[in-house]
C-alpha cells in the first residue's frame, strides 16, 4: 500500500511539476493545484499510513496521529487561497495586457535593467 | 549619560526643522540651531574635568554576545572633534539660512544636515568600535542625501553617488578591519583596545586589519588613490561643501587613524604607508588644484592635498607629528571653511565661480573680499595667519624624515606641495578679487546681507587670533588633544610663530617665494600640467564602474530572461541536486515498518489517478478538460484521506476541490480555452525529464519516509484533547485550542488573500482591462435561460444545505466537522445560487456583505482570545461547560466553539468574496443580460419578462 500511495504522490507532483513548466498561466495554475494534492498528501503519509483509527477519542485502543492532519487540513484551505490568488492575478495579467505568457516580454526586460540609469 | 544625550540631540532634534519649517526661515534656523548649540554646550559642560585629565565613560550593553554595547567615552581627542563638529555646524546652519534659495526646502536641508551632525558626534564619542562603524555609515548615508540636496541636478545626483560607492566601500573594508582589530584584541572598546596595542601588533592578523582599517580611512578621508570623489561631491550646495568638506566628514578619517594612532603608529608598516601615500595626496592634489578654473573645485582639491598632508603628519608617528596634524586639523577647518563660505558668497553674489569670468570684486564686495584674502593667506602659509604654524611644523618634521634611506625625499616633496599650494592659494584670492572690474558678471556683485558673512568673519577671526596668539589660543587644545592621541605625555615644544632660523624656517620661505613664481609663471606650469593630462582617476573609476554594470547586466540578462519555465526549471533543479547530493552523503537501506498490504479498490483508485495523471500531460492544452482531470485527482485524493482515517481531511478536501474547481473554471470563462502548442519537441522531452526526475524523488522520499517507524509527538494532544479541550476530535482541537494561534493566523492570511483579490479585480472593468473584456464579449455567449431543473433544486436544497453546515459546525468538536468545512459548506451552498440563478439574481438577494464577513471572523476570533486574556490567562486559553436543553439535551459550550465561528464566517466570506469579484467581472463581459429566472421569456425585443417575481 505504501508503495501504492507513494508512488501517486510521485505521479502527481511529475504531473504537476510538467504542468507548472508550462509557458501559459492557465497550465501553471493547474499544476500547482496539481502540486498542492501531491504536497498535502505527501505531508499527511509524514504520520504513517494508518487505517480506521481516526483520531476522535472513543473506546478504541490506539489512533493515528492527529498533528499532520491539522497541518494539512490547515494547508488544503491555505492552497484555495493561493491558487485563488494566483488566478486572480493571472486573469488580471490576461486582462490588462491580452496575452496570458508567464513570460515577460523582451522590451520589458530591457526597460527594468535600465531603469536606473 | 550625557555622552549619548548629546550624541542623541541632533538626531532626535532633527524633527525640529520638519516641523518648524512652516514658522518661516528665520525660525526654522534658530530652531536648528538651538538644537545644536544645545549638544554643542553638553559636550562643552564636560570640558573642564576633561582637561583635569578625566575620561569620561557611559556605557548600556546592546548586544553582548557580539561585543556590541552602546557606550561612549569623551577624552581630549573626542571633545576636540565634537567641538569643531557642533561649533562650525553652528556658523553653517547660519550661513546656509541665507544661502539657499526660497525654492530649497530649508527643512529638508536642516534635517539632513542635523542627522549627519549626529552621525558625526557618534564617530567621534563612540567607544565600542562597532558602534562606531553603525555611526560610520550613517555618515555615508547621510552626506550621500546632502550631496545629493539639488537631486534635480544630474552632477549632483553622479556625485552623491560617486561618494557613496566609495566611502561605502570603504566602510565595508573598514567593518572588516574593525572586527579583526576587535577579535585580536580581545575587546570592541576602543579604550580597552588602546591599552593592548603590544598584544595587537604581534598577531598575525595585525596587517590585514591595519589595512583595511586605512582602506576605510582614505576613502573617508580622500587619500590618493581614492581621492576623486571629494571633488564631485562640489555638487552639493556651498554650506554642505563647507561643513563636509572642509571640517567634518573627511575628517573622520582623520579621526580614526588619530584614534588608533597608539595602536597602530609603532608598526613600520604605519610608517611605510601611511606617511607616503598622504605625501603623495598632498601634491597630487595641490597639482591639481592649481589648475581649477572652479573656485569650488580648486578648494576641493587643496582640501584633498591638506588631507593628504594631516595624513601625513600622523603617518610620521611621532609625538610631534601628531601634535602638528591636531594643530593643523584645527587650522584647516577655519580657513577652509571660511574659504568655501566665500566662494559660496561670489557665487552667490556675482552667479558665477569661474575664475576666468571674475576679478576685480575687491571695491564691489569688500568686505568678502577681506575675509577671503585673510583666509587664503593662511591657505598659502603666510606668517601671522595660522596656516603659517602647523605648515611651518610640518616642514620641520618632514625635514627630519628618512624614507627608505632617502634623506631628501619628505623635505623636498612637502616643500614641493607647500609650494604649489601657495600658488594655487594666491591664484584663489588675486584672479577673483583683484584686477580691474568687469562688465560682464552674470549678476551685479555685491557684499552678502550680515548674516550670511558674519560665519566667515568669525572663522576669519579666528585665523588671525591663532595665528597671532597660538600658544594663548590654540595651545592647550592642541595639547589637550594631541596628548589624547599618543596616549601619553608630549615631548616639550612650543607654538610660536617665531623659532629662530630653522631649517623649515627656509623650506617656508622657499615654498611662499616659490609659490609667487609659478602663480606669475602659470602658463609655462599649465603646458607641463597637459603632458599629465591623461592620468585622471575619475576616468578609472567610470571604467571600473562601467564595467560592473555591464558585467551585471549581462548576468542578469543571461540569467533572467524573463522566462518564468527557466526560473522554475532552474530552482527546481536546485532542489534536485540538493537532494540527490544528500542522499549519496548519508547511509541509506530499506525502511524496516511492516507495510499495509494492498487491496483491490486502492489498485482500482491508483489506476485512475495515473490515468488522470499521464491524460493531463497529454491534453492539457484543453485547458476544461485539464481542469476535470485535475478535479478528478481531487477525488481521489480525499478517498486518501477517508480511507487513512482522515475523515475530517476527507470533508475539507472535497469542498474545496468543489469550490477551487467551480473557480478556475469562472476563471476560465475569461481566459483563453485552449493553450497553444509552443515548445519544440526538445522543450518537452527536458521538461519531462526534469517533471520525472522531480517527481521520481519526491516518490522516493515519500515511500522512505512511509516505511520507517517513528517516535509521534501527538500522545499529548491525544491525551489531554477531552480533558483540556473538552472535545474528542482532537484535529478540531488542535486547531480551534491547542494551535488556535496558527489557526487565528491563517484566518488573517486568507482574509489578506480575498482582499488582494477584491483589488485586484475591483478597478478591472476600466482601462487596459476593461478593452480585453469588450474583446471577449465579441464571443458567441449561449443566451439560454437558466436551466430550470438546476435553479429548482438549489433554490430547494439551499436551506438544507445551511442546516447541514450548522450540523457539522456544532458537532465538530467531537466529531468531523468544524468551522472551516461548515464554512465550505455554506460557501458552495450560496455559489450553487450564483451558478443556478446568475450573477445579477444572486447578488441582489445577498444581504451579507464578504468583506464584513471577513473582517466579522477574524473580530469574533481575535476577541475570544482577548477574552481569556482578561480572565488573567494567555490569549486563547480555552474553557468549556456543559449545559442541558430541553428536548434537545445535553450540550457542550467550549469558548474554543466561539473561535471555530470566527474562522467559519471568515471562510466564507473569503471564498465568496474571491468567487464573486470573478462573477462580477464575468456579468460585466456578458452582451447582454441571460435571463433571470427559470422561467423567464424571452421577448422579440430582447426585453425579458420574469415570471417568478415579475422583475425585468
Amino acid at each position: 500500500m505504501e508503495l501504492l500511495v507513494a508512488s501517486a504522490i510521485g505521479l502527481m507532483t511529475a504531473a504537476a511539476v510538467y504542468l507548472i513548466l508550462q509557458q501559459r498561466t492557465f497550465p501553471i495554475v493547474v499544476g500547482l493545484t496539481l502540486l498542492s494534492y501531491a504536497v498535502n498528501i505527501f505531508l499527511f503519509s509524514a504520520g504513517r499510513l494508518i487505517a480506521n483509527k481516526p483520531p476522535i477519542i472513543s473506546d478504541a485502543d490506539a489512533y493515528t496521529d492527529p498533528l499532520p492532519q491539522a497541518l494539512v487540513l490547515t494547508a488544503i484551505v491555505i492552497s484555495f487561497g493561493m491558487t485563488a490568488l494566483i488566478v486572480v492575478l493571472a486573469l488580471r495579467g490576461f486582462l490588462e495586457t491580452a496575452t496570458d505568457t508567464a513570460d515577460l516580454p523582451e522590451d520589458e526586460l530591457l526597460r527594468d535593467t535600465e531603469a536606473d540609469r | 549619560m550625557l555622552l549619548a544625550l548629546a550624541t542623541l540631540t541632533p538626531f532626535f532634534g532633527a524633527l525640529v526643522p520638519l516641523l518648524a519649517d512652516r514658522l518661516g526661515r528665520n525660525l526654522c534656523a534658530i530652531a536648528t540651531g538651538a538644537v545644536t548649540l544645545t549638544a554643542l554646550l553638553l559636550v562643552l559642560s564636560q570640558a573642564p574635568s576633561v582637561y583635569s585629565g578625566d575620561v569620561l565613560t557611559w556605557s548600556v550593553p546592546w548586544l553582548p554576545a557580539l561585543g556590541l554595547s552602546f557606550s561612549f567615552f569623551l577624552d581630549g581627542l573626542g571633545l576636540f572633534f565634537a567641538g569643531l563638529i557642533l561649533g562650525i555646524g553652528l556658523l553653517i546652519i547660519l550661513y546656509a539660512r541665507y544661502y539657499l534659495s526660497s525654492k530649497d526646502s530649508l527643512g529638508v536641508f536642516y534635517f539632513y544636515l542635523l542627522m549627519f551632525q549626529g552621525a558625526m558626534v557618534g564617530i567621534v564619542l563612540s567607544d565600542n568600535i562597532l558602534l562606531l562603524i553603525v555611526f560610520w555609515e550613517l555618515t555615508s548615508l547621510t552626506s550621500f542625501l546632502l550631496i545629493g540636496y539639488w537631486n534635480h541636478l544630474p552632477e549632483s545626483r553622479q556625485g552623491a553617488r560617486m561618494a557613496l560607492v566609495v566611502t561605502g566601500s570603504g566602510g565595508l573594508a573598514l567593518i572588516a578591519g574593525m572586527l579583526i582589530l576587535g577579535h585580536i584584541a580581545g575587546s570592541y572598546e576602543i579604550t580597552e583596545i588602546l591599552q593592548r596595542g603590544e598584544a595587537v601588533r604581534s598577531s598575525p592578523l595585525f596587517l590585514p586589519a591595519l589595512l583595511l582599517v586605512l582602506v576605510g580611512a582614505f576613502t573617508k578621508s580622500a587619500q590618493f588613490p581614492f581621492h576623486f570623489w571629494l571633488p564631485h561631491a562640489m555638487a552639493a550646495p556651498t554650506p554642505v561643501s563647507a561643513y563636509l568638506h572642509s571640517a567634518t566628514m573627511v575628517k573622520a578619517g582623520l579621526f580614526l587613524m588619530a584614534r588608533l594612532w597608539p595602536v597602530f603608529s609603532p608598526a613600520d608598516a604605519w610608517f611605510l604607508i601611511v606617511a607616503p601615500a598622504g605625501l603623495i595626496t598632498m601634491l597630487i592634489g595641490a597639482w591639481i588644484a592649481l589648475f581649477r578654473d572652479d573656485l569650488k573645485a580648486l578648494l576641493a582639491f587643496s582640501t584633498v592635498s591638506h588631507l593628504g598632508l594631516t595624513t601625513m603628519l600622523l603617518g610620521l608617528a611621532t609625538p610631534l607629528a601628531a601634535v602638528a596634524a591636531i594643530f593643523h586639523i584645527l587650522n584647516h577647518a577655519t580657513f577652509k571653511c571660511a574659504l568655501f563660505m566665500s566662494a559660496g558668497i561670489v557665487d552667490h553674489e556675482a552667479g558665477t565661480r569661474d575664475i576666468r569670468r571674475l576679478g576685480g570684486l575687491l571695491t564691489l564686495m569688500p568686505i568678502t573680499a577681506t575675509l577671503a584674502f585673510i583666509a587664503s593667506a593662511s591657505m598659502a602659509g603666510i606668517p601671522f595667519f595660522n596656516g603659517f604654524l602647523s605648515k611651518e611644523m610640518m616642514l620641520e618634521e618632514a625635514a627630519h624624515t628618512v624614507y627608505a634611506g632617502h634623506e631628501w625625499i619628505f623635505p623636498a616633496l612637502a616643500t614641493l606641495a607647500a609650494l604649489i599650494s601657495a600658488a594655487y592659494s594666491y591664484c584663489f584670492a588675486i584672479s577673483t578679487f583683484l584686477g580691474p572690474v568687469r562688465g560682464d558678471y552674470p549678476h551685479k556683485p555685491h557684499d552678502p546681507p550680515f548674516g550670511m558673512w558674519l560665519p566667515v568673519a568669525i572663522l576669519a577671526a579666528l585665523v588671525v587670533v591663532i595665528g597671532l596668539f597660538p600658544a594663548l589660543t590654540a595651545g592647550p587644545i592642541v595639547e589637550q588633544t594631541a596628548s589624547a592621541v599618543v596616549g601619553g605625555t608630549l615631548p616639550k615644544y612650543h607654538l610660536a610663530i617665531w623659532h629662530g632660523f630653522t631649517p623649515a624656517l627656509l623650506l617656508s620661505a622657499i615654498a611662499l617665494a616659490g609659490g609667487a613664481v609659478l602663480f606669475i609663471c602659470y602658463g609655462y606650469a599649465n603646458q607641463l600640467r597637459l603632458v599629465f593630462a591623461g592620468m585622471d582617476a575619475k576616468s578609472v573609476y567610470d571604467a571600473g564602474i562601467s564595467g560592473i554594470v555591464r558585467g551585471a547586466r549581462a548576468f542578469i540578462v543571461a540569467t533572467h530572461n524573463g522566462s518564468f519555465p527557466r526560473y522554475a526549471g532552474v530552482t527546481l533543479l536546485t532542489i534536485l541536486a540538493v537532494g540527490v547530493a544528500a542522499f549519496f552523503h548519508a547511509p541509506h537501506e530499506a525502511g524496516t515498518r511492516t507495510v499495509i498490504p494492498g487491496a483491490f479498490p486502492a489498485s482500482a483508485a491508483w489506476i485512475v489517478l495515473a490515468t488522470l495523471c499521464i491524460s493531463l500531460l497529454f491534453w492539457h492544452q484543453n485547458r476544461l478538460l485539464s481542469l476535470v482531470l485535475t478535479s478528478g485527482v481531487g477525488l481521489i485524493a480525499s478517498l486518501f484521506f477517508l480511507q487513512f482515517s482522515a475523515p475530517d481531511l476527507a470533508l475539507t478536501q472535497i469542498s474545496v476541490d468543489i469550490v477551487t474547481t467551480i473557480l478556475l473554471l469562472l476563471a476560465l470563462n475569461l481566459v483563453p480555452q485552449t493553450s497553444p502548442a509552443e515548445t519544440s519537441t526538445g522543450g518537452r522531452f527536458s521538461r519531462g525529464l526534469l517533471a520525472s526526475a522531480v517527481g521520481l524523488g519526491v516518490g522516493l522520499l515519500a515511500y522512505g519516509i512511509m516505511t520507517r517507524d517513528f517516535q509521534t509527538i501527538s500522545d499529548y494532544y491525544l491525551a489531554e484533547a477531552k480533558p483540556g479541550g473538552g472535545g474528542t476530535n482532537v484535529v478540531n482541537v488542535i486547531l480551534v485550542d491547542f494551535r488556535g494561534f496558527d489557526t487565528f493566523g491563517e484566518i488573517i492570511v486568507l482574509g489578506i488573500a480575498a482582499i488582494t483579490i477584491f483589488a485586484l479585480l475591483d478597478n478591472a472593468l476600466r482601462g487596459a482591462a476593461a478593452r480585453t473584456l469588450a474583446t471577449i464579449r465579441d464571443r458567441v455567449e449561449s443566451k439560454n435561460a437558466h436551466p430550470m431543473m438546476l435553479v429548482i433544486a438549489t433554490r430547494v436544497l439551499f436551506p438544507l444545505a445551511l442546516v447541514v453546515a450548522t450540523f457539522i459546525f456544532l458537532r465538530g468538536h467531537n466529531e468531523p466537522g468544524g468551522g472551516f468545512i461548515a464554512g465550505l459548506i455554506v460557501a458552495i451552498a450560496l455559489i450553487m445560487q450564483y451558478i443556478a440563478s446568475g450573477y445579477g439574481w444572486a447578488a441582489e438577494r445577498t444581504r451579507l456583505d464578504s468583506q464584513i464577513l471577513i473582517g466579522a471572523g477574524v473580530l469574533i476570533a481575535g476577541l475570544t482570545g482577548v477574552v481569556s486574556l482578561t480572565f488573567g490567562w494567555p490569549f486563547l486559553t480555552s474553557t468549556y461547560t456543559h449545559v442541558h436543553l430541553p428536548l434537545l439535551g445535553d450540550f457542550e459550550l467550549a469558548s474554543a466553539m466561539s473561535f471555530d465561528l470566527g474562522v467559519f464566517l471568515a471562510v466564507i466570506g473569503v471564498v465568496m468574496l474571491s468567487l464573486a469579484q470573478i462573477s462580477r467581472v464575468e456579468a460585466r463581459a456578458e452582451p447582454e443580460a441571460v435571463p433571470e429566472g427559470p422561467m423567464d421569456v424571452p421577448l422579440k425585443d430582447g426585453r425579458v419578462v420574469g415570471s417568478n417575481d415579475g422583475e425585468s
